[in-house]
């Protein structure tokens, strides 16, 4: 049977077809969908489970991987800067049954902060790295990664990108394959990570890496499709197809493992064809790889490594580098400058209310990775810092003890981001005697990768009721004494009770307590409408950057326009109404 | 239309269906036994965002993005995205927009203007354009929803995919109790003139 599946799908059917027993995760695009399949389609067979951060989802992993089960820790990229801990020394251990590591990178940045090319991580650790080209291989490459990983005793890594990620294309579907693998065996040498037993690992690591190398040279998964011999490409990953369709002249060797490279089988067609180009998103690297091995070849002289390619970008390096005619590719007229559509907080996010509160004292606020990141847009141009995951507590106690800052910093962060890392940094707010505030914007779900549970949802991914974890008694826990709880929605309480706390000349923790909009269900109450007799078109209600509130395309005597609001969007949260200076804004009962 | 590799350009912006329309379309286009590949990004999309979403299909697809300026159809569900597009179709392509204005917040707070008669403009750049009034025709049908089913009816005009196969997913992948309303959106668009 063939199915259409995304990448992300077919890796989820290949780890459930070749005998994956334990996943683990922490949601992040374009990985996500990964875990959700799991939980959804074969939970019969596969245990899969959100950890609070990547570092969790590895070591856990791992620690199934001891265990015997065939595992898999599923993360974005830059999800494994989090997990580079256990990863740079799981080199060392080495595994017990299968262990996969899948980063989703995210060229283009899409939807993250940078656009890190994971494969560094690779060699930084000496472990081998496969690159699947489409759907097909997403699944396929699970049963050679399996292989690899109990043959060489390592963990293998599966990278993937947003457009592998995120494309559909035609899956062959087979049945499941388990493999027999016994629990955990004491066995110190390898298994703990002293220096006397290390040193003996990495001897091993180094040994490991050779015979890797070997394998690179001999495994189907490089290949190479002869056509013209003038030009030939070293490619993989959604390059690859790229390629083919810029350049379908050209003979390829595609790379399905990115690391170590098959530098023999590289040399030998380097010496069979006339001229040799490598191909790759992002960094040089299989570019660097090659060089290093002496072989003549040229990349991104022509390929650029910024953003995402395409078969234009191909056929465009290919026709500055003098072996292909430009053609007709050229004259495709730029695309009209028409409006922008930014992404904006959904109508009645509760986190719009906190961001009105926020604008109305006064103070920095310090982002981090989630919905409320969109409040640094304009009109609510609020957030002024975002950097990683977890970063909003540490700025705002930076930026307080640098002293230079007049206005006052305050933190928020969203309930999954501060499980994920937050926490250890209100630990040192606490310790280190800071006085800024942090906003928990509780909303009880992880709203930006699409509503998946965590800790504070009291369910598990695979739909199992579970605890709930109390913030505020956790905070109490780490040593805040002024917790206070809001209602988002109620503006003026809202306010009030921040005033206080930023105030405060010790740490502070506010929690909001309204859920998301959106999941786990849409929220909807009654809508609000303008009353255009009151309404002064001061234009206030705009600045509250509601998507159901627009401009009714009426004006007023002076020529501004009078909002409308759309009854179908707009959730009725008050929020529109409780910024109306002329009380303009009323429920809508019709 | 050519043979080779048929490419679909799917717009508009979150929530209007255009994801569920290019599922519908690679669906019918695997079920002809064609190699099928369909990307959009997700992500903020979401949020009132931008959404596209290519769908190429033939004997052997490779790149799942369509290269600029080769689509044979732009299938546009907005009107401002349709001018934002326009010039990736062909010029033996078709585009086919739905008459609908969807305008953001960005708009309201005076930093930007909606553009002025965009139909005009686009029909100015590809002068076969199709202009469609599917948001009324589907509230006629009575649901405003079935926009996504009508643009695809009219798209069918242009592709050589079997009628059955069509209403074949559509009423697979409609969402539940919709199937048969949904049907007769694609028909409608089917049989759309102008
Ligand atoms: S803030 Fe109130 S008075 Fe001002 S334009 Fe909006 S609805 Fe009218
Ligand atoms: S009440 Fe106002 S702010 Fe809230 S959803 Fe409706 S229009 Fe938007």
């Amino acid at each position: 049977m063939e199915m259409l599946l995304a990448g992300n799908e077919a890796l989820a059917r290949g780890f459930y077809e070749y005998g994956g027993e334990f996943a683990s995760a922490y949601p992040g695009t374009p990985s996500t969908e990964i875990m959700q399949v799991m939980a959804a389609f074969f939970k019969e067979d596969v245990y899969s489970e959100w950890a609070p951060n990547e570092k969790v989802a590895l070591e856990t992993a791992v620690g199934a991987s001891y265990g015997g089960a065939r595992s898999i820790a599923v993360m974005k990229h830059v999800g494994l800067n989090v997990a580079a801990d256990p990863l740079m020394t799981l080199s060392y251990t080495g595994v017990g049954a299968g262990l996969i590591i899948v980063t989703a990178d995210d060229p283009s940045m899409h939807s993250s902060q940078n656009e890190q090319d994971n494969r560094y991580y690779g060699k930084f650790a000496s472990i081998p790295i496969l690159e699947p080209s489409d759907s097909q291989e997403a699944k396929d490459f699970v049963k050679y990664a399996f292989e690899i990983s109990e043959k060489f005793d390592t963990p293998v890594m599966l990278r993937l990108t947003t457009r592998i990620s995120h494309s559909k294309g035609l899956v062959q579907i087979g049945k499941r394959e388990t493999a027999d693998h016994s629990g955990f065996e004491r066995n110190i040498e390898k298994y703990v990570m002293v220096p006397s037993h290390a040193i003996k690992r990495h001897a091993i690591i180094i040994e490991r890496l050779k015979k890797l190398k070997e394998y690179a040279e001999e495994t189907k998964l490089n290949k190479i499709i002869w056509n013209d011999r003038k030009v030939g490409v070293v490619t993989g990953s959604i390059a690859y197809q790229h390629t083919r369709d810029a350049f379908p002249e050209a003979s390829v060797l595609k790379l399905g493992m990115g690391y170590p490279l098959p530098i023999n089988k590289i040399k030998k067609f380097a010496s069979e064809v006339e001229h040799l180009f490598v191909v790759e998103e992002l960094e040089p690297f299989y570019e660097e790889e090659i060089k290093v091995a002496g072989v003549a070849i040229e990349g991104k002289k022509y390929f650029p490594s910024l953003l995402e390619l395409n078969v234009d970008l191909v056929r465009k390096g290919f026709e500055d580098a003098g072996v292909m005619e430009a053609d007709k590719s050229a004259s495709v007229e730029t695309k009209d400058t028409v409006l922008p559509r930014p992404p904006v907080l959904c109508a009645g996010c509760p986190h719009r209310g906190i961001m009105v509160v926020l604008r109305k004292l006064k103070v920095f606020t310090t982002g981090d990775i989630g919905c409320y990141t969109l409040g640094a847009l304009p009109p609510l141009s609020q957030i002024d810092t975002c950097l990683c995951m977890g970063a909003s507590i540490g700025h705002a106690i930076g930026i307080e003890k640098a002293g230079k800052t007049k206005k006052k910093a305050v933190a928020i962060i969203g309930d999954s981001t501060f499980f994920h890392s937050g926490m250890t940094s209100l630990a040192s707010a606490v310790y280190n005697k800071s006085s800024i505030t942090v906003i928990i914007a509780d909303n009880r779900t992880t709203a930006m990768t699409g509503g998946q549970e965590n800790p504070s949802t009291s369910k598990t991914l695979m739909g199992e009721d579970t605890s709930v974890i109390n913030l505020p008694d956790l905070c109490k826990a780490l040593g805040v004494e002024h917790i206070k709880i809001v209602d988002p929605y109620d503006i003026d309480e809202t306010y009030a009770i921040l005033r206080e706390e930023v105030d405060r000349d010790t740490v502070s923790v506010v929690i909001t307590n309204r859920p998301c909009m959106l999941f786990p269900k849409k929220i909807k109450d009654t809508p609000l409408r303008i009353d255009t007799d009151k309404c002064t078109a001061c234009g206030i209600c705009f600045s509250v950057g509601c998507p159901a509130i627009s401009g009714s395309g009426a004006t007023n005597d002076k020529g501004k326009p009078i909002p409308v609001i759309d009854p179908a969007m707009c959730t009725g949260c008050w929020i529109c109404a409780k910024v109306c200076p002329a009380e303009a804004i009323v429920e809508d009962k019709s | 239309m050519k043979k080779g590799t048929t490419n679909i350009l799917i717009v508009g912006v979150g929530g209007q269906g255009v994801l569920l329309a290019s599922e519908i379309l690679s669906e019918v286009a695997k079920s002809s036994d064609l190699d099928t590949k369909k990307s959009e990004v997700h992500g903020m999309s979401q949020r009132g965002g931008v959404v596209t979403s290519h769908v190429r299909f033939g004997e052997k697809v490779f790149s799942p993005l369509i290269p600029n300026g080769e689509a044979d159809a732009v299938l546009a569900f907005e009107l401002a995205e349709g001018l934002r597009w326009s010039h990736q179709c062909k010029s033996s392509g078709i585009t086919i927009v739905n008459n609908q204005k969807i305008i953001p917040t960005i708009v309201s707070t005076g930093k930007f203007s909606y553009p002025d008669s965009p139909a005009d403009k686009i029909k100015k750049k590809n002068p076969g354009a199709r202009i469609i009034n599917a948001f009324e025709l589907a509230k006629e049908l009575g649901n405003s929803r079935l926009v996504n089913t009508i643009m695809l009816g009219v798209l069918s005009q242009f592709l050589d995919l079997e009628e059955e196969k069509w209403i074949e997913v559509i009423q697979r992948m409609a969402p539940k109790g919709t199937g048969e309303l949904n049907k007769k959106g694609f028909l409608e668009g089917r049989k759309f003139e102008n």
